[in-house]
């Protein structure tokens, strides 16, 4: 066996599509079984096995999926209906796990669907989908037709809540996210985030009592209920449990997506899954163990991390959204970064001034940074920018775009600095890379 | 009441407060650019950013979190100061500091704040963004580089003018300002965003280069374009006025003035009577005050009392109507008329021409029926207002008139008074929405009244009310929406003709009269009249190309004088400038014309003329109340007169926004304005 996994636990059984994604292939692996005892069960049953179970959102803040779903009011205003809003906008860079459940296990997701409305007395729910993600789009919306027609969902359907499920195609903004400006653009609007509170639980879409879940959050639950709390308890060490789909990508022999324990250790989830980081263990430089937006964590740190929350939080990083991104010593890290910042100048709303100048002024420094042209007292501008964009901004894009950076020069300061001393001494590290298109 | 504490010391706050507020309670002063009293929470600039405790060990911004019992709040420490200094680091580094070019200058908060917040220098080396200028019609400049992005602009024209038709497009930090397809943004109120606007991003493009802050004299005054009468700031250097800003009266005009109000300034420098003149061979020729009054005083000498008419205009103060009427009543006339534009108003009770819920207690009503109006042509802030109920309490509207776009939703019940007439019989749809209001109000305009059948309307009005429980305990919802700022003083002076006198239509009709005297009055038709016309007026409008003697007098930004508006709320005008030339102030002319006639008028100074005026008629001396009278004072049976009403649709009488009187018919800048909407209203785009 490789992993720690067995195949007898994985949820996702067909996530690299070797076998059919459709309503009859689905019902044989599993899913639609069964849902009408759960739905009898009751939703403060379902909630509270949620909770048991331990599972933390998988989108990347890990909050609680049961707490989260018990701060819906429990009874339900008539004129403000509950609703459900499935966060399938993924597109934090290295993350690929959402699209793998949408285009080859859709019908896990509107299983999940079903149960956490009804949980939360929603009878609607909307899945907001990224817009680059067309084919998968395809899937899921083909899928839902077929749940549709077998009267798995809909009006009287033979599960007994009555649920109608949305798709709807955003347009390619990474900010819509982000769970309010999610909602901002389901309602027509211009993707931006909101203030918060009010929290999405009291004034979310359309001013409803909302819930908003990352894909694999909701698609796991009909498994969970299946099988039990206890048994998706028993991965991972306590307050990290459950499996996890984990996208490995970068320098490692075979990058792959793979359902995983929680808690694995981060080189054993690449030695054994991934073929391990080209060159061998010790030709690795750095991880981005959580997606673009954590800080990295240096090689010697990599040994021991285990893929969790916990252990990665203690290591000034995050799970993010378990996507592994593998660096080895070929690496340019400052060039990487900067394209990180990049990505998140490109990417920020422009509705608040700390990210919308920072984003912007932290991405020119970078590029700089990256050629040696910077002078090296800027490090010391750069990170101090970095700190008045973290945690001052509406959103967490503010944070997202600061930790690489700050990820960076904790690990790696002196490389940089060395850069600029070669450069200042006649001896560009990076030929040509100037800003030239920076405007 | 729960307490917090700011910075240590207690205060006790009303729930629902916010952080930002309680602290303000406690006298800190918290720097915000997009937190506006009057618009939405945008929480977008950061500089608001506080310590909370208990909270998140980040700084919070204090405009967009409600305040909490026991709840402590620093903006005193360390990490505000960071915060503070980060946040203005990071909206001067695009933003372009040329401040000794900007109209901004010297009442900038950007300005302002970064030096009370701001850091000493700039570590941003970098170029700097530079954003277009955007075209945003003929009242707002734009200066786009210097935008921060506040929202402000956005918020306002979206929630409180109620037409998106500006908006931020783009985003990060290409985020950019600007108008639906970059036409002009057709708002009547869409100046106030240049007041909002915290930088020099917009500004006046009428006033631009054109005076610094601290070179202008500010009076307080009122606004005499419409009969709201909002309160303004009258800037003037030398003999000239700069401009015109709003001033806050929560009772009146909130913080919101009209473009008219704001922008017809200039048209106080151009088309001006600035001496007198007498018609000599059908031309007029320049003449002085003792040969123009000696020829006033000969004609109404050698006229007969009832062959004398004298119509006053719609911007007269209340001194020199109180004087005309003096003179002209201690004469025998009878003609005597301040209702220019013919409404068949005046006789009953005092509250049957006033407002008198009040604008402020608009905000009470919850069902409003307009009759024969449009507020957003003939009141725009009284209009934002009720979008403001519409919006905020659901305010339910009802409106028989022309159909127009005021902004919020109505039903529309109808086009004329048969309209109304049926409305009072139905007891479904609108009327049920009447019936069943609590505070139900009615507002009828001008236009419904100025119409052979108008007090026949006004009584059906009144009829309308008496049935739908408008005039209850405590509660007084009719109203009348003027359109002129003299008109209720004039009717609460008994302007009026009196014992068969002409009322000013007729007055003007051939033959009518011999001596025609116009206070100020240009909205009547007189190609007809054959009399001896004297004009005491401030502009060459129409009552100065007819006239034979011309006398000139003061604007409103050049006399101290009384104006009571629309609700009977009586506010000081004083002067900013003095009368351009040998113009003098309205009630001199007449007390210096009342000698040479033999009839010296009781008073040699204004406040002897007020002081007679306080006596006669009580009501003058209440200044800045409005009556917001009880219902027992209202009996609505002797509202109006009886009489057939005819099926003419109701017609609002402002045709064009921007040329309502003869200072904005002066104006460039109004003319630009009626000339851009229509240019807008001819190109409709086929936007999708």
């Amino acid at each position: 066996m490789v992993g720690i996994l067995e195949d007898k636990d994985r949820i996702f059984t067909n996530l690299y599509g070797l076998q059919d994604w459709r309503l009859e292939a689905a019902k044989r692996r599993g899913a639609w079984n069964a849902t009408p005892d759960m739905i009898a069960l009751g939703g403060p049953w379902i909630i509270d096995q949620i909770k048991n179970s331990g599972l933390r959102g998988r989108g990347g803040a890990g909050f609680g999926t049961g707490l989260k779903w018990s701060f819906m009011p429990k009874v339900v205003n008539p004129d403000r209906p509950h609703y459900l809003v499935v966060n399938a906008d993924e597109s934090e860079p290295g993350t690929c796990k959402d699209r793998e459940i949408m285009r080859h296990d859709p019908h896990l997701l509107i299983e999940g669907c079903l149960i956490a409305s009804f949980a939360m007395q929603a009878h609607v729910c909307y899945v907001y989908i990224r817009g680059e993600y067309v084919r998968e789009r395809e899937v899921l919306e083909e899928a839902v037709k077929e749940a549709y027609a077998a009267k798995l969902i809909g009006k009287n359907n033979v599960n007994g809540w009555d649920f109608d499920l949305y798709v709807h195609h955003g347009a390619g903004a990474y900010i819509c996210g982000e769970e309010t400006a999610l909602l901002e653009s389901l309602e027509g609007k211009k993707g931006q985030p909101r203030l918060k509170p009010p929290f999405p639980a009291g004034a979310g879409v359309y001013g409803c009592p909302t819930t908003v879940n990352n894909v694999e959050s909701i698609a796991v639950v009909g498994t969970i209920l299946r099988r039990g709390a206890e048994w998706f308890a028993g991965f991972g060490r306590p307050n990290n449990t459950g499996t996890k789909l984990m996208c490995v990508s970068g320098h490692v022999e075979r990058p792959c997506n793979i359902e995983e324990a929680m808690s694995i250790p981060l080189k054993q989830l690449l030695e054994e899954h991934c073929g391990g980081v080209r060159g061998g263990w010790g030709n690795l430089k750095a991880v981005i163990p959580g997606g673009s937006s954590v800080r990295m964590i240096p090689a010697h740190e990599a040994e021991t991390a285990l893929m969790d929350f916990d252990s990665l939080s203690s290591l000034k990083s995050g799970l993010g959204t378990a996507a592994v991104i593998v660096m080895d010593q070929s690496t340019d890290l400052v060039r990487a970064i900067a394209r990180i910042s990049y990505f998140y100048k490109h990417e920020s709303c422009g509705q608040c001034t700390p990210c919308r100048e920072g984003t912007g002024w932290m991405w020119r420094v970078m590029e700089r940074m990256a050629s040696g042209e910077a002078d090296p007292k800027e490090i010391d501008t750069l990170l101090d920018v970095a700190s008045q964009v973290e945690g001052h901004t509406i959103c967490a894009l503010g944070d997202a775009a600061a930790w690489p950076i700050q990820g960076l020069f904790r690990h790696f300061r002196p490389e940089i600095e060395a850069r600029i001393a070669s450069y200042r001494a006649g001896r560009p590290h990076v030929q040509g890379a100037r800003l030239e298109a920076a405007e | 009441m729960p307490i917090a504490k700011v910075n240590g010391v207690e205060v006790e706050f009303e729930p629902g407060m916010t952080v930002l507020q309680v602290a303000e309670l406690a006298g800190e002063e918290i720097p915000r650019f997009c937190y506006h009293e009057r618009l939405s929470i945008a929480g977008n600039c950061r500089m608001c950013l506080v310590e909370v405790k208990p909270g998140p060990p980040k700084p919070q911004a204090s405009c967009a979190l409600p305040a909490a019992d026991k709840q402590e709040i620093f903006t005193n420490t360390p990490m505000v100061k960071k915060a503070r200094e980060g946040v203005m680091e990071f909206l001067l580094i695009n933003h372009p500091l040329d401040c000794p070019i900007c109209d901004q200058g010297g009442e900038c908060d950007l300005q302002d704040q970064a030096m009370g917040y701001g850091r000493d220098d700039s570590r941003y080396a970098e170029n700097k963004r530079a954003v277009e200028e955007k075209f945003m019609g003929p009242l707002i400049k734009t200066v786009m580089t210097r935008c921060i992005q506040c929202t402000r602009c956005v918020r306002f024209i979206t929630e409180v003018a109620g037409q998106s038709e500006i908006g931020l497009i783009s985003r990060g930090e290409d985020v950019e300002i600007t108008t639906y397809l970059e036409q002009a943004v057709t708002s009547e109120l869409s100046g106030n965003v240049i007041d909002l606007c915290p930088v020099g991003a917009l500004t006046s493009k009428p006033y631009a280069f054109n005076a610094r802050p601290w070179e202008l004299k500010k009076t307080e005054s009122v606004d005499v374009m419409d009969a709201l009468g909002s309160a303004i700031r009258i800037d003037a250097r030398g003999a000239e006025v700069m401009r015109v800003l709003p001033r806050i009266n929560d009772e009146v005009n909130e913080e919101w003035i009209s473009d008219k109000t704001r922008y017809a300034c200039d048209g106080l420098m151009r088309q001006r009577l600035d001496r007198p003149y007498v018609r000599e061979d059908g031309k007029l020729r320049p003449a002085s005050w003792a040969e123009a009054l000696s020829a006033v005083a000969a004609k109404i000498k050698a006229t007969a009392p009832d062959r004398i008419g004298v119509v006053a205009g719609d911007l007269q103060d209340a001194e020199s109507m109180k004087a005309a009427l003096d003179l002209f009543s201690g004469l025998g006339v009878k003609s005597l008329d301040c209702r220019q534009d013919g409404a068949r108003i005046g006789e009953g009770p005092r509250e049957s021409w006033l407002f008198n819920t009040t604008v402020m207690g608009l905000d009470e009503a919850d069902a409003l029926l307009l009759i024969g109006t449009n507020p957003r042509l003939e009141a725009a802030v009284l209009n934002a207002r009720i979008r403001k109920n519409w919006l905020g309490r659901d305010l339910k509207v009802g409106l028989i008139g022309e159909r127009a776009e005021l902004t919020y939703d109505y039903d529309y019940l109808g086009a004329g008074p048969a309209s109304l007439a049926e409305l009072i019989k139905a007891k479904k749809g609108f009327a049920a929405v009447l019936r069943e209001a609590k505070k139900p109000a009615i507002i009828i305009g001008a236009g419904a009244l100025a119409r052979d059948d108008g007090a026949a309307v006004l009584a059906l009005a009144a009829q309308a009310a008496k049935t739908f429980g408008v005039v209850a305990e405590g509660w007084n919802g009719f109203n009348v929406l003027h359109g002129a700022a003299s008109r209720v003083g004039g009717l609460d002076l008994g302007f009026i003709p009196k014992d068969g006198g002409l009322d000013a239509k007729a007055m003007t009709a051939k033959g009518a009269v011999d001596l025609l005297v116009l206070l100020g009055a240009d909205e009547l038709d007189l190609s007809a009249t054959d009399a001896f016309v004297v004009y005491l007026g401030t502009h060459g409008d129409a009552g100065a190309h007819r006239a034979d003697v011309i006398l000139p007098g003061a604007a409103y930004t050049e006399k101290d004088g009384l104006y009571v508006n629309t609700e009977g709320r009586v506010q000081m005008g004083e002067r900013a400038v003095f009368p351009k030339g040998e113009a003098r102030e309205d009630w001199a002319i007449l007390r210096a014309l009342s000698e040479r006639v033999g009839t010296k008028l009781p008073y040699d100074t204004l406040g002897q003329l007020r002081a007679k005026l306080f006596e006669d008629h009580p009501t003058f001396g209440q200044i800045d109340h409005a009556p917001g009278s009880t219902p027992a004072a209202l009996d609505l049976a002797a509202v109006g007169a009886g009489g057939e009403v005819s099926d003419t649709a109701f017609a609002s009488p402002v045709k064009d926004f921007y040329f309502t009187n003869p200072i904005a018919r002066a104006s460039v800048t109004m003319a630009d304005c009626s000339a851009s909407l229509a240019a807008a209203r001819a190109s409709r785009i086929a936007a999708e």
